[in-house]
């Protein structure tokens, strides 16, 4: 075992990767000579050559586009997208060629393509480095959704995901990439070390990529979140005292169901968190589906925290952050009701 | 009032009822552009991009230094496979006309482009076709009744009634996946022609796009990479004149050829005659060899005209002459392949009549083996079930739950 922070884990195992089957490459802008912008792919090229880790133009759309192609030639394409806020270039790629392909020719052709993309924000990125769009690749039929929250994780999933012959597109909250963050942005930020999920194997293993995570168990309410909130979380109930059991979905889609299901029917409340814009969320999915499973265990409505539905604006990234106070408020209107 | 203005809104030479003019195309005489060395640099040869590379002059001879000297019984063997295509897509629009099938796209006046550019490459090269491309797929051994039963969506659909018909692949083949989404295929071609590189292979990539589709993005990005990286690719603009409506203009068609779209970026382009079968057979062997010895993607402009309606669904005559192919300077590709053969004497109207009779045997016979593995009317019909297959490598639990809420509903 060894202490890694999120950039490390995700380098880890895209180098274990690389050193186990010729066929991974890597591309994206800034990937190459100089590691990326977050110094995810540091040191690959050095180790595996210009060929396999290669600098691509800015171009989202033709790094998915020409990622689509050397998988339907045999190779395993990583692509990374700089930030999930750029990824819209490539969204026709994505949707229409790369999810699809697999379905139109019954299975003759696939690309097994992993998007990696930094999302989140609460790191003074503005509306151009901050968005969570989940839930519009969550929707997409033929492609699997994923969101690590700790360094383990992101190391087990992402290696999933690149051995996976689906595509994946697999969102990276940058705002946990040194640390784990628990919404307080005036506290010092902490690092990996001392969380047990900073302790990540040196070698290679998986975390499926169709099952959710009880990170905390508890009695009295379930709190359905992914991503940075899974931190912002804990913290609230902490505050707040409650005996609250966290689910890491980490899975988007497809979605483990189960977990979350005989959770809400043990406590009977439920409250789902997420960093992204309310309207459409992917919250909307997770309290749909509860709500038909769950109903007669539920002693209150379904709460859900989500960011406001306006662009992340940078000089109130705080009051747009569903943070602490928000999870707490919410917390406390569920606990308080009958 | 207000004031005249100065945007410029392109309007094509002819609309109904006024007479075809085909002026701005600039054609050069068969035989008159030179053929330089695979090995070129592109700056020294611009020129291939603003000339018309033509074999076949009007006299029905093949001129100059691109004539591939092709042997006369091989020539046959592409007529016969151009001759087919149009059999094909003759009785494949009845068939839609007749509301047996819900769509088609006929590749009427550009038969020679998919034959010639098939007979000039390998068959370990990955071909990353447009909608018109079918002859891609009849010459690389695709059965007519496999791509019938595609149209058909029926038991025997390469697609399970996934798609819509025309939208064939073949992994056997090396020919891909048809989109609906057009141009997505060129960047993917790019990609294909890397990964070929990174692993050291010979094979190269070739993909098509219309005049059309070169607006779309996809177009660039495919360019730009190729170039970067000296991908072993080759980029096909199909230039038929019109997309559905809107003529060549308004792909920015109207000062600089499509073929000079790459130089910006060093890649070397070859306008040539799309109707010409040598000339393209030729030009996609100059590029071929280019791109299997490290010079990198060439792109290739084929002036052709779209003999028909886009699909099933279009009707040219509301936006342009009736007549206008009958004009078109550079013919029908399978009456001047014809023409020469019959001009080297190895060729008779004659035994053009008994092929053509031939393939309409054939084709019908593929059609009335078709129809016994069922319509979109009549037994034996696909099992709806099996559409939650093949979303994902493995079908998930969500998706099963959906298939037994599905057969539930809707019985099976």
């Amino acid at each position: 075992m060894a202490k890694m922070n999120m950039i490390e884990a995700i380098r880890s195992a895209l180098d274990v990767l690389m050193d186990k089957d010729p066929n991974v490459v890597i591309l994206g802008q800034d990937v190459g000579y100089f590691g990326g912008v977050f110094r995810c792919t540091d040191g690959l090229q050095r180790k595996y050559g210009e060929h396999r880790v290669i600098d691509a133009p800015i171009s989202e759309g033709g790094i998915i586009g020409a990622a689509i192609g050397m998988g339907v030639n045999g190779l395993r394409p990583v692509a990374e997208i700089q930030f999930a806020d750029y990824i819209y270039p490539g969204f026709d790629q994505i949707v229409s060629e790369l999810a699809r392909l697999r379905y139109r020719t019954c299975g003759e052709f696939f690309s097994p393509v992993t998007i990696r993309t930094p999302c989140g924000g609460g790191i003074r990125g503005g509306q151009t480095h901050s968005q969570s769009p989940e839930a519009i690749f969550a929707h997409i039929s033929g492609i699997r959704t994923v969101m690590p929250s700790n360094p383990y994780d992101a190391k087990g999933l992402l290696i999933s995901a690149i051995e996976s012959d689906d595509p994946v597109v697999f969102f990276e909250p940058k705002r946990l990439y040194n640390g784990p963050f628990d919404g307080d942005p005036d506290k010092p930020a902490i690092s990996w070390v001392s969380h047990p999920k900073g302790e990540v194997p040196e070698g290679y293993y998986t975390v499926p990529l169709d099952t959710a995570e009880i990170i905390k168990t508890g009695e009295e309410l379930t709190i359905v979140t992914y991503g940075t909130l899974v931190h912002v979380a804990q913290a609230a109930a902490d505050a707040v005292g409650v005996d609250a059991e966290i689910i890491d979905v980490r899975s988007l889609a497809p979605l483990d169901v189960k977990t979350l299901v005989d959770s809400v029917n043990k406590t009977g409340r439920c409250l789902v968190a997420h960093e992204a814009t309310r309207f459409g969320g992917y919250g909307g999915e997770l309290v749909a589906r509860i709500q038909k499973e769950c109903f007669y265990s539920l002693q209150a409505p379904i709460g859900r925290v989500a960011g406001w539905d306006t662009p992340y604006p940078h000089a109130f990234e705080w009051q747009y952050f569903p943070g602490k106070k928000r999870l707490i408020n919410a917390i406390n209107k569920m606990m308080a009701a009958a | 009032m207000r004031k005249k203005s100065r945007l410029h809104i392109p309007s094509s030479s002819a609309r109904p009822g006024e007479k075809p003019d085909f002026e701005y195309l600039n054609l050069s005489p068969a035989g008159s552009v030179d053929k330089p060395p695979i090995d070129s640099r592109t700056r020294d040869i611009e020129h291939l991009s603003t000339g018309l590379v033509r074999v076949l002059d009007d006299d029905h001879q093949a001129q100059g230094p691109w004539n591939p000297d092709i042997d006369p019984a091989e020539l046959q063997t592409a007529l016969r496979w151009m001759l087919l295509n149009r059999v094909f897509d003759q009785r494949m629009w009845k068939i839609q006309r007749q509301g047996r099938i819900s769509f088609y796209i006929e590749a009427t006046g550009e038969e020679a482009i998919s034959i010639a550019q098939a007979m000039a490459l390998r068959p370990g090269d990955m071909c990353f076709p447009s909608y018109r491309n079918q002859g891609l797929y009849m010459y690389r051994g695709v059965k007519l009744v496999d791509m019938m039963c595609q149209c058909l969506s029926n038991t025997r659909d390469m697609c399970k009634g996934r798609q819509l018909p025309i939208m064939y692949h073949s992994r056997k083949a090396n020919v891909f996946s048809i989109s609906g989404n057009l141009g997505t295929q060129y960047p993917h071609a790019v990609g294909w022609a890397m990964a070929s590189a990174i692993k050291g292979e010979d094979h190269i990539a070739a993909s098509w796009v219309g005049d059309g589709s070169t607006a779309e993005a996809d177009f660039h990005h495919a360019l730009t990479f190729a170039a970067i990286y000296q991908a072993p690719v080759i980029l096909n603009v199909v230039n038929n004149q019109w997309a559905i409506s809107t003529f060549q203009g308004f792909a920015g068609g109207e000062r600089r050829p499509f073929a000079a779209r790459g130089l910006g970026l060093g890649i070397p382009g070859l306008r040539v005659d799309g109707n010409d079968l040598l000339a393209i057979y030729s030009t996609t062997l100059w590029a071929a060899a280019r791109a299997r010895r490290g010079g990198g993607p060439t792109l290739i402009e084929l002036v052709t005209y779209r003999g028909g309606a886009h699909s099933t669904s279009d009707d040219p005559t509301k936006y342009r002459p009736k007549d206008e192919w009958a004009s078109f300077p550079l013919g029908d590709p399978i009456e001047r392949l014809k023409q020469h053969l019959i001009a080297l004497g190895h060729w008779s109207e004659d035994q053009h009549e008994k092929l053509e009779e031939e393939l309409k045997v054939e084709v019908l016979a593929a059609w009335k083996e078709a129809q016994q593995y069922g319509t979109m009317t009549e037994e034996p019909f696909l099992d709806p079930a099996t559409m939650f297959d093949d979303v994902f490598a493995e079908t998930p639990s969500n998706l099963e739950s959906q298939r037994r809420y599905m057969l539930e509903i809707e019985g099976s």
